[in-house]
């Protein structure tokens, strides 16, 4: 039973509802929200009102005396270790604090508002220190050391990601055309619709139990018993339904450790929930990154080489935010054949709520740098960007600078697709006069795992009990993204059978496997690739008992239609239960269950950036058409094509969905969405200023699958969840460039910005070659 | 004025079924809704009236309940996601969105499905424009509303079949 062309399969391939789609429409979902226990007090945090402060003393006593308060807990009164990337975070914060909304302490109350009472209670006296905001600054010697603890690191330099490949001078020297230009992202959130919360409860005996819509949850678990000095066999972290995540809720951050100190110390379960403010101000963010990027091509339109000097500002503390810059990488040196490449990159401090993990992961951010700066090269040289895209796509066979080996690679007709459907070749670049204009944008990112741990495996288990019910026992999560249902889909058609007789279980890490966590767009290739195998095996035992009960060799035989039948003979067939019952329920009986732990054949990068880090990549290609309104600056987005390579879709209409979703934050991100931050502090924390796009601000927008079936994936499928966010922003800049000849230097592209740039008359930087990027 | 710590008695219908309650006058109705009446399929998104997750039909209009105290609905009818469902059968917009997938991590899904059940009432049979207008004031940060729009049009599409289909047969007659 191996991929064979769709129409063979039963399952897989068919535009199938969520299996929990019943359950969400009717209100029934219990969201961690929703969940009510016996006893159960609420938390809340005491956050840094100042952007960068030493503590000079806490006073918690009178919150600790008011009626009604079961925990107060400051770093004074409680057990914790350091955290996070370079361990340069700590729950509650000891010394000092960094940013606005930095945790100082936090109480436990048994309602909402004695809770909030006592935190207006409790004394902090600060010396108020010189603080940094921009990141520019932050790296002069002479700025205030963020970290000062750490004395091995000057100007506030975290980390630094440097790479060369080949010798960009040498290729500076032959280019005919070299464009330059600065682009930069802002602070951005990943803005889920359900706040992050956290139900933390010890049990008479010791046992801690954590409900958490977190998606690394064996990691999670771990961190929770390496700060805290737990034991981490004697926790439980299970995972309700998440109302969305995005990244934001990757992995353990303050509020969780806080939660857990809470409950310990009142001896009672503890909720803490984050305001919608509070998601805003006190949790991560996508980090902005300022990248000075230059490209250059010989006269034919090859492409010579990339040089980036990139400055990624993560904020007050590292998180995962600070490495980005591996996936931001991967896009400078690997999108399109790129022979030469160098790239500089500080990751740097500043007071500022600080950078995780995002839909896109530096992806967003860094196409928007290169993928403008082919528009700006193909103008420079006279020549078409799609002709210009195509003559340097990746194909498959390629090994990238960086070791990425891409297998199954469709970017050239997902180019050719969205280019033949936005009329391209009559519109662009004929369209201003009415200030209209297309842009082109494509992306590259892993689709098959990322190697980021020692593992990149998944576990899963599959059982099928007396009743002939199958449950798949996955190690993967369910963010809201379909992946159970893609899951349970990948397990009936291993198996033979309908959708409806899988049910899954994810969410409890007494119960199942270890998984790396979802992230990385991995779960339908890496967890998919896992429940296939676990199906299969679970599959093969029953193969064998039927064998046994119709006389016939397992090979000869085959399901169908909820049964196992001769295939030669269908009329010799017993049913799927029965076999089950006759395999269990006898002397010696034994049941069907069946294990298996699928880690992806990748590769951790080396120190100098490379290794095949994924077993599959992902590809798209989008066009975005706008009209901007040159009196006042509004970009207004008329349509979106998008044409992604999925490898096969293991259900196109979630498929679809994801597409859609991610290029609606892609937009979102483009024209919108911002945290605006004057002085350290964000000023507008809510929906309403952030400027998240309505049903009304979404054009259509056109899903293309490309179907290449990738020789790894499960069916040939490969990671496509957050594929749609990256193109849109870099999309709709040349969109934007097309239609009024300046050149977009930052998103989103609010009015009063593209006013600006129109105004100023920005355009594109040749450094070399025609001298005028303007195509108009 | 309401001193704080005073309490009201009121009665409130939802979803059919009579709740007399002493509730505080500060308490909001998406509270009320929540944790009094333990009616939790109504979510709460934000505290600044922006998102549409706690969306209920208050009265026949469509409110957000995160925008009214609890002492406000002494009298009122209101309905929430649990109601839709007639005798354990989804209603057909239900149907719609998990047929449709408008819906991913189903946070936003309860306030959408009563924003959208407003509007079928008010305009049995929206264009793809009037629908998006009218769902503007619900945030749905998975889908892009592209499966939401389109759930929301083929209950429309039904309504407008049946209407021809209604004409039709009068004009046979």
């Amino acid at each position: 039973m191996t991929a064979g062309p769709a129409e063979d399969l039963q399952v897989v391939g068919k535009r199938l509802p969520k299996l929990d789609a019943p359950q969400k429409v009717a209100g029934q979902t219990a969201y961690a929200h929703d969940l009510r226990m016996s006893g159960l007090l609420i938390g809340a945090i005491l956050r840094s009102p100042h952007p960068h402060a030493r503590i000079l003393s806490i006073d918690v006593s009178a919150a600790a005396q008011l009626p009604g308060v079961h925990a107060v807990v400051h770093a004074g009164n409680v057990e914790q270790r350091r955290f996070g990337y370079n361990n340069d975070n700590l729950p509650l914060k000891q010394n000092k604090v960094r940013f606005i909304g930095d945790e100082v302490a936090a109480v436990a109350a048994i309602d909402e508002e004695t809770a909030r009472h006592a935190l207006e209670l409790i004394r902090v006296d600060y010396e108020v220190l010189p603080a940094v905001f921009d990141p520019f600054e932050a790296m002069d010697e002479a700025s205030p050391p963020i970290h000062d603890e750490r004395l091995d690191i000057k100007g506030n330099v975290s980390m630094r990601w440097d790479f060369d490949h080949g010798d960009v001078d040498a290729a500076a020297s032959r280019a005919a055309v070299i464009v330059e230009g600065n682009y930069s992202s802002p602070q951005a959130a990943p803005a889920p619709l359900e706040t992050h919360v956290i139900i933390a409860s010890f049990d008479p005996s010791g046992h801690l139990t954590v409900w958490s819509p977190v998606h690394m949850v064996f990691m999670y678990r771990k961190a929770l018993a390496d700060c805290l000095g737990l034991d981490w066999r004697q926790i439980t972290v299970i995972q309700p339904s998440v109302g969305g995540s995005f990244g934001g809720k990757i992995d353990i951050d303050s509020h969780d450790f806080i939660a857990v100190m809470l409950a310990r110390q009142a001896r009672r379960p503890v909720r803490l929930a984050m305001t919608r403010e509070e998601e805003f101000t006190g949790t991560r963010t996508r980090q902005p990154i300022h990248f000075r990027l230059r490209t250059g091509a010989d006269a034919e339109g090859n492409l010579l080489f990339r040089d980036a000097e990139v400055v990624s500002d993560n904020g007050a503390y590292n998180a995962w935010g600070s490495h980005a810059m591996l996936v931001a990488m991967n896009t400078i040196t690997s999108m399109y054949r790129v022979p030469n490449s160098r790239i500089r990159c500080a990751v740097v401090y500043t007071n500022k709520n600080y950078g995780g993990s995002v839909r896109g992961f530096g992806n967003p951010q860094a196409t928007f740098a290169v993928e403008q700066q082919m528009e700006e090269v193909a103008d420079a040289l006279g020549m078409d960007p799609m002709d210009l895209r195509l003559r340097n796509a990746n194909h498959s066979g390629d090994v990238t600078p960086q070791g990425m080996e891409i297998t199954s690679c469709a970017l050239s007709e997902c180019l050719q697709i969205v280019r033949d459907q936005s009329g391209w070749d009559e519109r662009r670049g004929r369209m201003r006069d009415r200030h209209r204009g297309l842009g082109a944008a494509a992306m590259i990112h892993v689709g098959g795992g990322a190697r980021i741990y020692s593992s990149d495996g998944c576990g899963a288990m599959v059982k099928v009990d007396d009743s002939g019910q199958i449950t798949l026992i996955s190690g993967a999560s369910e963010l809201g993204q379909g992946s159970e249902t893609a899951l349970a889909m990948i397990v009936a058609e291993e198996m033979g059978v309908p959708l409806e007789a899988v049910h899954v279980v994810n969410s409890n890490t007494d119960i199942k496997p270890w998984d790396v966590g979802v992230h990385a767009s991995r779960t339908t290739f890496v967890a998919g690739n896992a429940a296939r195998m676990a199906a299969a095996a679970a599959r093969d035992k029953l193969l064998e008992t039927a064998g046994e009960l119709l006389g016939a060799p397992s090979d000869q035989l085959r399901i169908r239609d909820g049964a196992f039948e001769v295939t030669a003979e269908p009329e010799r067939r017993i049913d799927f239960p029965r076999v089950v019952r006759r395999r269990l329920l006898r002397e010696g009986g034994s049941v069907v269950m069946a294990s298996s732990f699928y880690d992806p054949p990748t590769q951790h990068q080396d120190e100098n950036y490379r290794g095949n880090i994924s077993a599959a990549y992902g590809f798209a290609a989008h066009v975005a058409e706008v009209e901007v309104d040159p009196g006042t600056g509004m970009v207004r987005l008329l349509n979106l094509w998008t044409a992604h390579d999925v490898g096969r879709a293991i259900n196109p209409m979630l498929c679809e969905g994801q597409i859609e979703g991610g290029a609606a934050m892609g937009i979102g991100l483009a024209l919108s969405e911002e945290l605006v931050i004057f002085d350290g502090r964000i000023a507008a924390p809510n929906f309403h200023d952030y400027g998240l796009p309505t049903a009304a601000d979404v054009p259509r927008i056109v899903v293309n699958l490309v179907e290449t079936i990738d020789p790894l994936g499960p069916f040939g499928a490969k990671g496509v969840g957050e594929a749609g966010i990256i193109p849109p922003p870099a999309a709709i800049a040349n969109a934007v460039a097309d239609a009024t000849g300046i050149r977009p230097r930052a998103y989103p592209m609010r009015p009063w910005e593209v006013k600006r740039w129109i105004d100023s008359d920005e355009r594109s930087q040749v450094i070399r070659g025609k001298g005028s990027s303007d195509h108009g | 004025m309401i001193r704080q710590g005073t309490t009201h008695t009121i009665q409130v219908t939802v979803n059919g079924q009579v709740y007399n309650r002493v509730v505080e006058a500060r308490q909001l109705l998406v509270h009320f809704l929540r944790d009094t009446l333990d009616l939790t399929g109504t979510h709460i998104g934000c505290d600044t009236g922006s998102c549409g997750a706690c969306s209920v039909i208050f009265n026949g209009q469509l409110v957000k309940s995160c925008m009214l105290l609890a002492p406000q609905a002494d009298g009122a009818e209101i309905e929430t996601v649990e109601g839709l469902a007639r005798s354990g059968e989804l209603d057909p917009l239900q149907q719609s969105f998990s047929a449709h997938h408008g819906l991913q991590c189903g946070y936003c899904t309860p306030g959408m499905l009563m924003t959208a059940t407003y509007l079928l009432r008010q305009n049995p049979t929206p264009t793809e424009e009037e629908i998006r207008q009218g769902i503007k004031g619900n945030i749905c940060r998975c889908t892009g509303y592209v499966n939401i729009v389109r759930s929301i049009s083929a209950v429309a599409e039904a309504h407008r079949a049946t209407a021809v289909g209604t004409t039709e047969g009068r004009d046979q007659q």
